[in-house]
């Protein structure tokens, strides 16, 4: 065929620029949702052994992390490099981040990575450090955040949060877990009376009955 | 026939203003994050000025407000002056414009609120992401609908590549903001992709998004206001098919490089390395189509500081290319990933490539828009470019050295294998780096106030003619700024074509491209 006849027709000339910048996806995205591992190693689609959804604190404990931005800065993805597991804990994995919509795996670090983050530090030492991160990190860059011992939580969103990530968990994870009826009628009130600051270190800190790393390290980053 | 009448300049316009006010605002947004890292203090404990909510804002503004202002001004001149007819509709092309100037005045309200999606690029939230397609879609619509009604036989090359960004922007936006809804107040939902996945997905529209917006289609523009500013037909027509069909087939696979090392699929970080590397041939295939374009004409970047826009575009083009290639190789990638490097070589793109060509363009249409024979003042139109330059020199300088000390203090190790820095001695040791970095924004920041500055007495000084214009109509062509254009610094293609007999294109596309700036005759 000519190259003439596609400078010369529109509607040919979308089809095949619509066609070709399909591939790259199609190709590269579609087989994430196939992966499969042995049990209990996790994929991009199968939770490492064990691992449940955030409680309803955690998770809005997550979605304050999302709203501040805290992504910009710090990465969620220790690469399997020697300096890299020395400084920040063992290698990150997919299954790890099953439940989390949207990830936040990240690209920056203009601070440390916060995957392994969890017990390292004590509730103390967080609140300190997000009131006024200068005072424990000599140096740091890092914003205060003052706002969130001021803010309560009301939990009015909770119950939908949990109800949209059980749809989403049902839609793409076929071994994950979901809530159950009696943990999303609990969530508010798990919730009501937190401060946003609370929910937020709650995150950070992670669970430590839970596997992915987090509570498995006592030293602090270095 | 004055082409003021017979082309929708008025849309054209108001997009180009704007794309200098929003350039302002987002250079400006920029020096002020800057200037954060390097005085936390400016922090000031306000939620709505802290770091990670301004930062999403910054490249909100910068690449949708500013380059996507830059492109919808930029397609809708070049597809009316090439394919000799008026936009499809005027009140669909209208609606594009207030269409995604809400979108960006809504970004600007909701991204410091902290409202977002949370994927790089794409934060805004659902409410406003369906606004988005509407718009999107109408934009379509008024573009092809324009090439549909075309009266040259050809498409020119620039219209392709503008094509292609919009059928390619629409797939990507289309899927990376696919979400479920939370709730309308705040503005809140949840990517329907699970982690692994969905940091997959960000980089396929993340990389794809420079692949596409920030890349084919500034070639469509540059393919235009480049030929046009020296007077000469584009070099190489074939070498500019090669680069299109490779651009479009291969810039929506290298995501991955992204996620080198990462969890993601080995299979999978391999490909994307690959593809990174394939780039480079549609890529430089550009750089050289343009550069050779300039054959012969080098000594006019003495004088023509215009024309000097382009051609540091293109040489920043070059410069990120090669190093965005380079940094999708495996083991270097583990050195560059995480560190100021990669800003650096995001802002080689951004400011060098897509703010000097923006800038370049601008100045090229909108004494045409305004109806004049040139900007208010050329001596201004030099300083912004020496500020500029110099404002990104320091940028890219200051970020790479931030990024070699970065990554030397992190994989230091003892001989013990223990590490040798702490990661704040790696931030410590970055403080003055980026007060440099600030420092460059600013003078960039300050360009462009010197182009709005140029801009808005041009605008002034058009003032009288355009209301005489308006008044007699019939006496429009009598206006030596319509008639003579630019033909002063500015030959037609086509008479570039005929003067020079050792052109050899094979396709006479010098032709082809001349019916493309030609007015209609009434």
């Amino acid at each position: 065929m000519s190259h003439e006849v596609v400078e010369k027709k529109v509607g040919l000339l979308a089809v095949l620029v619509l066609s070709l910048v399909s591939i790259g996806g199609l190709a590269e995205i579609v087989p994430l949702f196939f992966l499969t591992a042995p049990p209990g190693v996790g994929s991009t689609v199968e939770p490492v052994q064990g691992l449940q959804p955030y409680d309803a604190l955690r998770l809005e404990g997550r979605d304050i992390y999302l709203r501040e931005g805290c992504g910009q800065c710090h990465t969620q993805m220790v690469r399997p490099l020697q300096a890299e597991t020395e400084r920040f804990g063992h290698y990150s994995l997919a299954g790890e981040s099953v439940y989390d919509h949207p990830s936040l795996w990240g690209s920056k670090r203009t601070g440390p990575d916060l995957a392994q983050i969890g017990s390292r530090y004590s509730d103390f030492w967080n609140r300190e450090h997000l009131r006024n991160p200068e005072a424990v990190v000599h140096g740091s860059v890092m914003p205060a955040y003052p706002w969130l011992a001021r803010t309560v939580l009301d939990g009015a969103l909770t119950t939908t949060k949990m109800r949209t990530m059980n749809t989403l968990i049902t839609l793409t994870c076929a071994t994950c877990a979901t809530y159950s009826e009696k943990q999303i009628e609990e969530g508010p009130a798990k919730v009501r009376g937190s401060t946003e600051e609370e929910a937020l270190i709650a995150y950070l800190n992670g669970d430590p009955d839970q596997p992915g790393g987090l509570g498995q390290l006592s030293t602090p980053v270095r | 026939m004055d082409t003021h009448n017979t082309y929708n300049y008025t849309v054209v316009r108001q997009f180009a203003l704007m794309t200098i006010l929003w350039g302002i605002i987002g250079t400006d947004i920029g020096v002020w994050i800057a200037s954060e890292l390097a005085y936390p203090s400016l922090n000031l404990g306000a939620p709505w000025l802290s770091f990670g909510r301004l930062r999403p804002l910054h490249t909100n503004i910068a690449i949708f407000a500013f380059g996507g202002s830059a492109l919808f001004a930029t397609s809708y001149y070049v597809v009316q002056r090439t394919c000799h007819t008026r936009l499809f509709s005027d009140k669909l092309a209208s609606f594009t414009f207030w269409g995604w100037q809400l979108v960006m005045v809504l970004a600007l309200l909701t991204l410091p609120l902290g409202m977002t999606s949370g994927r790089a690029y794409a934060e805004l939230e659902w409410p406003i992401d369906i606004l988005l397609a509407l718009v999107w879609g109408a934009y379509a619509i008024v573009f092809f609908g324009t090439l549909l009604q075309r009266s040259t036989p050809h498409i020119y090359v620039a219209n392709w590549f503008f094509g292609a960004y919009i059928l390619a922007v629409a797939l990507l936006e289309l899927f990376a903001s696919a979400a479920l809804p939370v709730s309308l107040w705040p503005m809140k939902s949840y990517s329907v992709y699970p982690g692994a996945v969905d940091a997959m997905v960000t980089w396929w529209y993340g990389h794809g998004l420079i692949g596409s917006f920030l890349t084919a289609a500034f070639f469509g523009a540059l393919y235009y206001f480049l030929p046009r500013q020296i007077g000469r037909p584009l070099y190489s027509y074939r070498l500019a098919i090669v680069q299109f069909w490779a651009t479009v087939s291969l810039a929506l696979w290298s995501g991955p490089q992204h996620l080198l090392y990462t969890a993601l699929p080995d299979w999978l970080q391999s490909l994307g390395m690959v593809f990174a590397l394939l780039l480079l041939v549609p890529f430089s295939g550009g750089v050289v189509n343009g550069f050779m374009t300039m054959s012969g004409e080098w000594h006019r970047l003495r004088t023509d500081p215009v024309l000097r826009f382009f051609i540091a575009a293109l040489l920043f083009y070059g410069l990120s290319i090669v190093e965005g290639s380079v940094m999708a190789i495996k083991s270097i990638n583990a050195l560059t990933h995480y560190t100021d490097w990669t800003v650096g070589h995001a802002h080689a793109g951004g400011l060098g490539w897509i703010g000097f060509l923006t800038i370049g363009a601008l100045y090229a249409m909108l004494p045409r828009l305004l109806r004049c024979e040139q900007m208010y003042s050329t001596r201004l139109i030099d300083t912004h470019f020496w500020l500029a330059t110099t404002g990104v020199v320091l940028y890219l300088l200051a970020m790479a050295a931030a990024g070699v000390v970065q990554s030397t203090m992190w994989y230091a190790e003892n001989d013990d294998g223990t590490l040798t820095y702490r990661f704040i001695e790696s931030v410590q040791a970055t403080h003055y780096l980026y007060v440099v970095r600030a420092f460059g924004g600013f003078l960039y920041l300050i360009g462009m106030v010197v182009m709005a500055y140029n801009a808005w007495k041009t605008v002034v000084g058009s003032m009288p003619v355009t209301t005489s214009a308006a008044s007699h109509h019939t006496h429009a062509p009598a206006n030596p700024s319509i008639g003579a254009g630019h033909s002063a610094e500015t030959h037609h293609p086509s008479d570039a074509h005929h003067a020079d007999p050792h052109h050899t294109n094979p396709h006479h596309t010098a032709t082809r491209d001349s019916h493309g700036d030609m007015r209609r005759h009434p």
